[in-house]
């Protein structure tokens, strides 16, 4: 075995299976001292998995894992921290109840007489955020910071337990730019400590901006370590889809469809302590495009609008006649369809197959006592499988085995096999890797071209200018803005947002 | 077809195991087990005795099943039993036909499902809470209806439903199997079972593909009800008379036993009821076991504690890994050797 001395962390032959699928065949995974080490792939090619079988959270099925020389073997992630191996993941895994202190002391507070020594963990907890250049009030509960803060504390509890191997798991998935900045200087910090990071994420600028080395898996087996300097963005993304990447959000939108007739209208349509009573009027065949901060009312506006939330003010009609959204089988019945954000609790049914995730929307407007057949339910799943590109072994599988983006895909499936004619798309694109987000984004166009009626909520503004005919801007749980024509860009929907900040404060 | 049964008895086969250990133990034990014989046109031995005896578990065990897919429990079933039976013995004493008799005791038994499911489906009550009412409030009903002594009588028809035979088989046999089979065919032949599991998974995401899950929730709890009356019906028809205080007592819990025997989850999801069915059974082979064998009556309680836990350690996810792991390394090694042969 080749052990370079300069590796930190050497991971040699990985494999994991699942029942039916390889999740990681013989992945081979380096991480020299003091660098910035980027692992990237499509959704499902093996990333967590494999940072979950060097952390101990899984058991993996073959391979070694070498950390500072010795051979290490971690059964659980508590193992893995004392070895030296700390994980910060997405969302924040700390306690928002406790105070900063208590947080990054939890488990090993210093003691007085058997009792925990406030003043003293309050001290070290100062000191040790003085590191990070980081000044806060430290006996404050969690939750009273931002993420970006939090995220902060959980790299300095980390370090502090581990200091040999971080590893970051979409740790800027909900930060902004400042915030990023902020995150980016301490890595390359700790980086200068001799630390060795490990940063998986779906931004590809930001790869570009602090990683020393990149490592790309696909389908499970490892693609290639590359240094990141000598390896140019074009060359990049082929790595990781196998193929060059169609330029989707180049193209220019459809005048036309903004001259169907409009069949969609909410009129001072809204729900007391959820959103403002709002107007919206969507056309056939037309994107209309939700944008605005997290908070503001965006998934609120999709929810009354599919009767998951019922409206107390206002009306809804569809094709100039009134309907009922009392709920969403009321909802379902005019032909709606809802995607929603959090696919976890909202979307999928984890422990049911592929194929029953896939017929369920139809199957339960049918009724239980009209079952699909199984020939029916099977030419379903498979015709949306292969329309949609889902990876998977085969349409038995539990949904809850897919990756994100498979998931995300299934469960569109779910309201495609319904024929709805007005879809409302709730950050269809969130947590999906570069390749599955241009499938989708595709997807999207495809369904406006055959006359649907789209509802697309993101907080991705490019993504919304490249699709959306018109922009509604949310703030404040108030519809404040319209942008339509020339007027739909990335710089109108943030002043739209500012504006709206402005004329409040001066209120 | 072929592949379903396929998979049907891979999932079946650690009740299908345990049931078989238990039955070869009781055989060790007591070497007439397997003997049956026909008696003025009625099978007679254990086996039938087991089946028999086993009714009302199973019975309660076929609504347990379908409650604890939608993530529920019905703890009320055992009491719903006794008011049933109370219901049954009060109307039949009165003199109603027995037609009558039937229908008032299931349409209690029904009305009790209905009342669980509005608590838990309507108001949203905790499933074990909720039912925990009726178990607690069900059996106080029955002893107001019974007036607290245990009401007997005569009527041959009512009797019939637990001593009487129906093809050689006795009769409580024969019905827990047609509800059974009835069920079955309900649940897998129409969309029901899918929807069901849908809800025990993930109640918001089913609510948000349009499932209508407030009624599908009341319809577990009344179809719990449904088999609960019928299970006191037979109860009350074998002893002749209705006894609020032990009829059905703490069935409930051998009845959410035999569906976790039967390898069901306790939080909900994906179910089978011929494994509940053969948990039931199991459970009953345990307690005609420890009878036959002769042992003093105050060990059963605990032989019967034993026996479960084995089956349960065999059935518990951290084994059935270890023998996955097992089972893949034979298969690795054997691959690695037919790689060397090559």
């Amino acid at each position: 075995m080749a052990n370079n001395s300069e590796n930190i962390l050497a991971a040699a032959g990985f494999c994991k299976y699942f029942p039916g699928s390889t999740a990681l065949d013989h992945v081979d995974f380096t991480l020299r001292r003091g660098e910035v080490h980027a692992l990237l792939g499509e959704n499902g090619a093996g990333k967590s998995t494999l940072i979950k079988c060097m952390t101990g959270a899984y058991r993996r099925d073959g391979g070694s894992l070498v950390l500072d020389g010795e051979e290490i073997d971690p059964h659980n992630t508590l193992a893995a921290q004392k070895l030296g191996i700390g994980t910060v993941y997405q969302e924040v895994n700390l306690l928002p109840n406790l105070s900063v202190a208590e947080n990054l002391f939890l488990g090993r507070q210093p003691r007085r007489f058997g009792m925990v020594n406030v003043r003293e963990m309050n001290r070290k907890a100062r000191a040790l955020l003085a590191e990070y250049g980081i000044d806060i009030d430290v006996a404050r509960q969690l939750d009273g910071y931002s993420v970006a803060i939090q995220q902060v504390i959980a790299i300095a509890r980390a370090v502090d337990l581990s200091g040999k191997v971080l590893i970051l798991d979409e740790p800027t998935a909900s930060l902004d730019t400042q915030e990023v900045a902020m995150l980016f200087r301490i890595v390359r910090d700790l980086k200068k400590r001799g630390l060795g990071i490990v940063f998986i994420t779906h931004f590809l600028e930001q790869v570009y901006d602090v990683t020393d080395r990149i490592t790309v898996l696909r389908n499970g087996k490892l693609v290639g370590t590359r240094e990141t300097a000598s390896l140019d963005r074009e060359a990049l993304i082929g790595m990781m889809l196998g193929h060059e990447l169609a330029q989707v959000e180049a193209k220019a939108k459809d005048a036309e469809a903004q001259g169907g007739p409009v069949r969609y209208q909410f009129s001072n349509f809204g729900k007391r302590g959820k959103i403002k009573p709002f107007d919206l009027n969507v056309r056939q065949g037309e994107v209309v495009g939700i944008a605005g901060l997290l908070g503001s009312g965006r998934t609120e506006t999709a929810e009354v609008m599919f009767g998951v939330e019922r409206a107390d003010s206002g009306e809804a009609t569809v094709d100039g006649k009134a309907v009922s959204l009392s709920g969403p089988r009321a909802a379902i019945k005019n032909r709606f369809a809802f995607c929603p954000e959090d696919r976890k609790t909202d979307g999928i049914i984890g422990d049911l197959s592929i194929r029953e995730n896939i017929v369920m929307a139809l199957q339960a407007r049918r009724g239980w006592a009209r079952p699909i057949s199984r020939i029916e339910q099977n030419a379903l799943a498979d015709r949306y499988i292969e329309a949609l590109d889902i990876r998977t072994t085969d349409r038995e599988k539990p949904i809850r085995l897919l990756s994100g983006g498979n998931q995300q895909k299934a469960i569109l499936a779910r309201w495609l096999a319904t024929n709805p004619e007005f879809l409302i798309l709730d950050e269809p694109t969130r947590g999906i890797d570069v390749g599955a987000h241009a499938e989708i984004i595709k997807l999207i166009e495809d369904l406006c071209r055959q006359g649907m009626s789209l509802i697309v909520i993101s907080s991705e503004l490019e993504e919304l200018v490249a699709y959306s005919s018109r922009i509604v801007v949310l703030r404040d749980r108030e519809h404040v803005a319209e942008l339509t024509g020339e007027r739909i860009s990335a710089g109108h929907i943030v002043n739209a947002i500012a504006a709206a900040q402005g004329t409040r404060e001066g209120a | 077809m072929n592949s379903s049964t396929k998979a049907l008895l891979i999932r079946l086969a650690p009740q299908l195991a345990a049931l078989a250990v238990v039955l070869l133990l009781n055989f060790t034990m007591f070497p007439q087990f397997f003997h049956i014989e026909v008696q003025n046109g009625r099978l007679y031995g254990s086996l039938i005795d087991v089946l028999n005896r086993g009714a009302p578990v199973a019975l309660l065990s076929i609504g347990m099943t379908l409650v604890i897919a939608t993530k529920g429990i019905d703890l009320s079933v055992g009491a719903v039993i006794a008011i049933c039976g109370a219901v049954a013995a009060a109307s039949t004493v009165s003199g109603n036909s027995l037609a009558l008799t039937l229908a008032w005791a299931i349409g209690v038994g029904l009305a009790c499902g209905l009342w669980n499911g509005f608590l838990v489906a309507v108001l949203d009550i905790q499933p074990i809470i909720a039912t925990l009412v009726l178990m607690v409030a069900g059996r106080g009903i029955a002893q107001l209806i019974t007036e607290g002594a245990i009401m007997t009588f005569n009527d041959e028809g009512l009797i019939f439903f637990g001593s009487g035979s129906f093809l050689g088989l006795p009769m409580p046999v024969v019905i827990w199997l047609l509800v059974a089979l009835a069920v079955l065919f309900v649940v897998r032949r129409t969309a029901l079972g899918m929807l069901v599991e849908a809800i025990g998974i993930n109640r918001r995401a089913s609510t948000l593909s349009g499932i209508q899950t407030p009624v599908l929730l009341i319809a577990a709890y009344v179809l719990s009800g449904l088999c609960a009356a019928i299970a006191g019906i037979i109860v009350a028809a074998d002893i002749k008379g209705a006894d609020a205080n032990n009829a059905g007592l703490w069935l409930e819990l051998d009845a959410i036993l035999a569906v976790v025997v039967g390898g069901n989850s306790l939080l909900g999801g994906r179910f089978s009821i011929v494994g509940s069915l053969i948990g039931a059974m199991v459970i009953q082979a345990v307690n005609t076991g420890i009878l036959l064998s002769g042992f003093p009556p105050e060990f059963n309680l605990v032989i019967k504690a034993v026996i479960v836990i084995a089956i349960l350690v065999i059935q518990s996810p951290a084994v059935q890994s270890a023998a996955s792991f097992l089972s893949r390394r034979r298969a690795d090694a054997q691959g690695a050797r037919k790689e060397q042969v090559q």
